[in-house]
């Protein structure tokens, strides 16, 4: 009776250590460590891999380009160059261009009489190109012009200058 | 010789090594030593094969999604992914060849009705609560094929280089960039910039062009139709894995009993062991209990998945017929379209877009795609799974939901739309005010706090998730038909198209 007892203890002894879990083998922690290893290194490999797409070079054109203004413009009416989001201005402080390209999502905004009308998503900009209403987060940026020989000047879309900077023209 | 002569008989065999199925075991056989039909089960349950169990709507987007990939490699034939020449690859395409009008159709409505299809089909996973446990992850599988499939649609619409798609580009662009808003805020844009490196990743270039182009085409041709048919594979053998279609715990008492051809399968003594009874966790093998209430795959579940594909076919062919895909003018880089209006799924974004470009375009996309994330993992109740508008509350708390959700959206669209927003009231208010409380950031806090309280009131986290989710399609609905209908020439309000004006 009692040895029957025993032997189902024993029985039982024998069943838990076969489901216990068992201490690594030297050969799975090689195994282990050789993955983490091939996986670390296939990480790296991927990240250097994704520099592929950021580029280096940009194909862009130039964004400097020349402009000669019109004699007949009159203080406060924009000039656009053809194929150029610029309005460039002229007026007796001197000469200056504005950004038209909405700083909300980059929609060419068209120069009006009370200052700028945005068509993708409604701002609105006063005459300097300070946001007047709409979702547009900041002011149009005023750009770099550099007066040349005669009437032109050399405007710059790559470089922003400080609201109410113009050149002397 | 005799060999030789023997070849196409064995190589039918050697093709087809379950015989011909005229049996339920020979289609069973048919079924799982087939690999294309393997991800099926050998026989599927009654109340899946119900129409109103699925309505066919996962299967009629799965059959869009093969029209465009066919119609889409003819297009490929044709298309010339240059700004010089991609929109007129279009028009050779339209008017030249052979039947090309005609499959460009196909490939644009295909496209409409997989956007339907997979937005109905999580509506129904959602209402019949078929998202809960086990099949939590197939829910996040399904998330991630409805961002695959909207990021095919917005990949799709700018490969013609007209205005549509270029200013698409630009705006698209732009919203990857609207990161700015917030690094502009904290004054760290200039040495952080992650907005601005989405946007360099996306366009290859600082302007819309050459490189831009190229990129959304290998998205659209190669890279997001791949991740669609992994995610697609991994979707569907998960179904299979969590026990089919979610279903009722009464479900013997809720179906008719079975017709007269259904037979049940175990009349003969199984041939096999069940020794995966084993290892395989929980009740999946079904020892000693036969399958009732289950039909063979084959006819059954094939017959309704070739109706569903051919009705979703036959649906395309009659859109195809009437209606042209549009093509607006050349791409023009100088001037914007007024009003530049996206496809119509993307117009209530456009809409929240609007109001913050940071909020609209990256924040609340955000915030609800981590919300429907959530919900399978905080809805831990059993009430009403596999059943329509299951759970408390019901059908009356989903309508309830879906008239507080219109009802908020209008109040504060109709506040934005006829009295402005901060800016006009308080000029020189900071961007960063206005990206956190704008129309569409209070709607989203309105629908949020909403589903706390019927999740108080119900005692019930699924009462707060039918809360949430019929307010989230409510205020879908209604921001895009504000953007399809209710906006012109500067994104202004206007009561009709036809006041819109000369322009």
């Amino acid at each position: 009776m009692e040895g029957g007892m025993m032997d189902a203890d024993a029985l039982d002894r024998e069943e838990d250590s076969r489901l216990a879990p068992e201490p690594m083998d030297r050969r799975d922690f090689l195994g282990l460590s050789a993955c983490a290893a091939a996986a670390s290194a296939l990480g790296f490999g991927s990240l250097g891999i994704l520099r592929l797409p950021k580029p280096g070079v940009l194909s862009s054109p130039s964004k400097k380009f020349r402009v000669t203004l019109p004699e007949s413009l009159l203080p406060g009416q924009a000039f656009v160059p053809q194929g150029r989001p610029v309005a460039v201005y002229r007026d007796d402080g001197g000469v200056f261009a504005i950004s038209l390209v909405c700083t909300h999502l980059g929609c060419v905004v068209k120069p009006t009489a009370e200052g700028f009308e945005c068509p993708c998503h409604g701002s609105r900009f006063g005459p300097g190109g300070l946001v007047k209403r709409g979702p547009a987060p900041k002011a149009l940026p005023w750009l770099s012009v550099k007066p040349v020989a005669g009437r032109s000047v050399i405007v710059d879309e790559g470089t922003a200058v400080p609201n109410g900077t113009k050149a002397a023209a | 010789m005799d060999n030789l002569v023997r070849t196409p008989m064995t190589f039918w065999s050697s093709l087809n090594r379950s015989g011909m199925p005229v049996s339920d075991r020979g289609r069973s056989g048919f079924i799982f030593s087939n690999v294309f039909l393997h991800l099926h089960p050998a026989r599927v349950h009654r109340w899946s094969l119900r129409w109103p169990t699925t309505w066919g709507l996962g299967i009629a987007a799965l059959s869009a999604f093969l029209l465009t990939l066919i119609t889409g490699v003819l297009l490929m034939f044709y298309y010339k992914p240059h700004p010089a020449a991609a929109y007129l690859s279009i028009k050779d395409i339209h008017f030249v060849v052979p039947t090309g009008r005609f499959i460009r159709n196909i490939h644009r409505w295909a496209a409409n009705i997989m956007v339907v299809g997979v937005l109905l089909h999580m509506a129904r996973v959602f209402f019949t609560a078929s998202y809960r446990r086990p099949r939590e992850f197939n829910w996040l599988v399904g998330m991630a094929l409805l961002v695959v499939t909207l990021a095919l649609s917005f990949t799709g619409y700018l490969l013609p280089w007209d205005q549509l798609a270029f200013w698409a580009v630009t705006i698209g662009a732009n919203i990857a960039q609207s990161l700015r808003e917030l690094t502009d805020a904290v004054g760290m844009t200039a040495f952080f910039d992650p907005g601005g490196l989405q946007k360099l990743l996306l366009l290859g270039s600082d302007q819309v062009g050459a490189e831009a182009l190229i990129r959304f085409y290998l998205m659209h041709v190669m890279v997001l139709p791949l991740a669609l048919a992994a995610l697609l594979a991994v979707h569907f053998w998960r179904i299979r894995k969590d026990g089919g279609l979610a279903r009722p715990a009464d479900v013997g008492s809720r179906l008719p009993p079975p017709e007269g051809r259904v037979y049940p399968v175990f009349t003969e003594a199984p041939q096999k062991t069940y020794s995966l009874a084993a290892i395989v966790r929980g009740k999946t093998p079904a020892v000693g209990n036969g399958p009732e209430n289950t039909v063979p795959a084959m006819p059954h579940l094939m017959l309704a998945e070739a109706a569903v594909f051919m009705l979703t076919f036959a649906a395309c062919l009659a859109l195809s017929l009437f209606l042209d895909a549009p093509l607006k003018e050349m791409a023009n880089p100088a001037v914007p379209e007024n009003p530049a209006k996206a496809p119509w799924y993307f117009l209530g974004l456009q809409e929240l877009v609007s109001h913050s470009a940071f909020m609209g375009g990256i924040g609340i996309p955000t915030v609800c795609l981590v919300g429907l994330a959530l919900i399978p993992f905080l809805d831990r109740e059993e009430e009403g799974t596999g059943l329509w508008f299951g759970g408390p509350g019901g059908w009356r708390l989903a309508l309830a939901s879906f008239m507080f959700g219109s009802a908020a959206v209008l109040a504060v669209e109709t506040v934005a739309i006829n009295f402005g927003w901060i800016r006009e009231w308080f000029p020189g208010t900071p961007q960063i005010v206005i990206t956190f409380v704008n129309p569409g950031t209070l709607l989203t806090a309105a629908y949020a706090l909403y589903s706390v309280w019927t999740v108080r009131r119900y005692d019930s986290t699924r009462a707060g998730a039918i809360g949430l989710f019929s307010c989230f399609i409510a205020g879908f609905l209604i921001l895009t038909v504000i953007g399809v209908h209710f906006r012109g020439p500067n994104w202004g309000f206007f009561w009709s198209p036809s006041m819109w004006g000369g322009h």
